[in-house]
């Protein structure tokens, strides 16, 4: 059913068409959700293929027994799968932060960087390369000449620089939720995370300032890159989306209580205290896991749940899942355009995210108020 | 304050601006505590229920109730239910007709699949209350729940509060529209954060009372078997 609006003036007529159409909500989410997943899956495969000179075809993976199959097999397999394969699971962890961040400070603009995770993580990183940097005369003498950079692939530059952030990303949400005595006050808890966040900022920035030698290294954490995922990294991030999206999805409807305001919630007999820790601690572990592999990627927590609601008016138990297949697919397709766009060169996947994610909020943000909404 | 709200009946809180209204509706729901004396509900403590078990018996509608613009209408009044539902349990046949005659009652159920942010004020507010309605509790407080309503469905809000009572619920509600308030069995006038009376509407004490506390500028008629309070010029 839909209902027409005559308009009609001196210069000819204008009309305006309302559509009353009910939405059938749970079909049109199921059919998102769907085709979510079958993106994710397609940019998985189209992952294998996209190397350092572009889009190479698979075929040498087939042919038998020479030395060049074997290599072939050894870049799919251990390279272009896995860092595919993490995007997409770096990417998830962030969309369900997202969505989470968004239901518990009741704010739209709430992204999974906001309890000062991102600022915690950066901080650790930054002191781990410079106390390694320190180190390196040590790692140098013993003969490994062990390159210290984000983009170092040995074992032990990575577990620490991972270990790093995610001891940062943790001791800041536990410091922000020192400030803020708790979790009882949202307000409260959201400027305690921005003055956490502005503080660490400063020390970074200090550690940087008297360690130039790790500057460029760390640049490579602060843009956000999916380059260095490899394994151990995916399996990570795998093992931990896949816990925090149950999770979410058992605190969902506490969120939409939430979203009727706190006297509202309380009156329904929830217990609030309880469930925003729980919140809270999903919010730190998915953040801290997907920051500590990837970096900081931007935009991908913030847009993706507004792309889902841009396309389906849903629950938070719907808006879980898929504002993470949505942050996964978003990730894993800024991490082929960051490969294959100007190949053999490769862009940080932050750049990117930030660029086109930003760029699709605004242009989502102008049609909502060209329609008469508000975003 | 030393104050009883006999069961089955429409109570309402009048007062000025600033006499603690509010904050009495928000004592008796539990969501503020009291540093010295207590509450009751239904004969027992009010902290000696447990969370679930008193958000059975007792809904509340706030003032100004921020909205989930994102849900759809069925969605927001099946959280009405959560009281009755296990954790990560589906809903169950009762909590689907609880929520479909709540909808009904309020005249939203055509709206059912919309989103809320496509709603007019007064279209979320029979919304909100029909979320109230939902939980069946046997205690509702509603903090101003006409706000926004036009005259036809703030009848509409009598009829059901009456029908309500008409089943043993007790109803309080917050209203600062005077002549509303006066079609209540009882009303209770607060003003500075003490009770000043607690009568039925129809009682002549009331009325005066209720010209009292707002200076005399107010005067209250008979007109039509209603009573009305007209501004004093």
């Amino acid at each position: 059913m839909g209902v027409r609006f005559e308009l009609k003036d001196a210069a000819g007529s204008q009309s305006v068409n309302w559509n009353l159409t009910p939405i059938k909500t749970g079909k049109k989410a199921r059919a998102l959700a769907l085709g979510l997943f079958l993106i994710g899956g397609a940019l998985l495969l189209l992952g294998l293929a996209v190397g350092s000179t572009g889009v190479e075809s698979l075929r040498p993976l087939w042919s038998q027994g020479d030395a060049q199959a074997a290599m072939a097999r050894q870049i799919v397999w251990d390279i272009r799968l896995p860092r595919t394969l993490g995007a997409w699971g770096a990417g998830a962890l962030l969309g369900l932060a997202g969505a989470v961040a968004q239901g518990l400070f009741r704010n739209p603009l709430a992204d999974p960087y906001l309890l000062g995770s991102a600022s915690g993580a950066s901080l650790g990183v930054a002191a781990a390369l410079a106390l390694m940097g320190g180190a390196g005369g040590m790692l140098g003498a013993s003969g490994a000449a062990v390159a210290v950079s984000v983009y170092s692939g040995h074992w032990l530059v990575r577990l620490g620089l991972t270990g790093a952030a995610f001891v940062g990303a943790v001791v800041a949400v536990l410091l922000t939720l020192a400030l803020a005595r708790g979790v009882q006050h949202t307000l409260r808890l959201l400027l305690a995370g921005v003055v956490v966040g502005v503080v660490l900022g400063a020390c970074t920035s200090m550690i940087l300032l008297l360690s130039p030698d790790s500057l460029q290294a760390m640049q490579g954490f602060l843009l956000g890159s999916t380059g260095f995922v490899g394994w151990t990294a995916c399996l990570l991030l795998l093992a931990v989306w896949l816990p925090c999206l149950l999770a979410a999805g058992a605190l969902a409807r506490a969120l939409d209580a939430l979203a009727l305001g706190e006297a509202t919630a309380h009156s329904l007999g929830l217990p609030l205290a309880w469930l925003r820790a729980a919140l809270v601690a999903l919010l730190a572990l998915a953040t801290g896991t997907a920051v500590a592999q990837t970096g900081l990627i931007a935009f991908v927590g913030l847009a993706a749940p507004h792309l889902v609601r841009a396309a389906v008016s849903v629950t938070h138990g719907r808006l879980m899942w898929l504002a993470s297949l949505m942050g996964g697919a978003l990730l894993a397709a800024a991490d082929l355009l960051a490969r294959g766009l100007l190949a053999p060169q490769e862009l940080p996947v932050g750049v990117l995210t930030a660029v086109l994610g930003g760029g699709y909020l605004l242009w989502l943000m102008h049609r909502r108020q060209a329609a008469g909404g508000s975003l | 304050m030393d104050l009883t709200l006999p069961s089955g009946r429409w109570t309402s809180i009048v007062g000025p601006n600033g006499a603690g209204k509010s904050t009495l509706l928000k004592v008796l729901a539990g969501l503020l505590a009291v540093r010295s004396g207590s509450v009751q509900l239904l004969g027992r403590d009010l902290h000696g229920w447990s969370r679930r078990e008193r958000a059975r018996r007792l809904a509340w509608l706030g003032q100004n109730e921020a909205a989930a613009d994102d849900l759809c209408v069925y969605d927001l009044a099946m959280l009405g239910r959560l009281p009755h539902q296990g954790w990560m349990q589906p809903a169950s046949p009762a909590d689907h007709a609880a929520v479909e005659q709540a909808l009904r009652t309020t005249q939203a159920w055509d709206w059912r699949e919309r989103p809320l942010s496509q709603l007019s004020g007064g279209e979320r507010q029979r919304v909100l209350l029909a979320r109230a309605l939902a939980v069946q509790a046997q205690v509702l407080l509603m903090d101003e729940p006409l706000a926004n309503l036009d005259p036809p469905h703030q009848a509409d809000w009598l009829h059901s509060v009456r029908a309500l009572v008409a089943q043993g619920r007790t109803v309080v509600s917050v209203l600062h529209e005077i002549s509303l308030a006066l079609q209540a069995d009882d009303v209770v006038i607060v003003a500075g954060g003490r009770l000043l009376h607690h009568g039925r509407a129809e009682d002549g004490a009331t009325h005066r009372a209720l010209e009292a506390v707002f200076d005399q500028r107010i005067a209250i008629h008979p007109v039509a078997g209603q009573w009305l309070a007209l501004p004093r010029l």
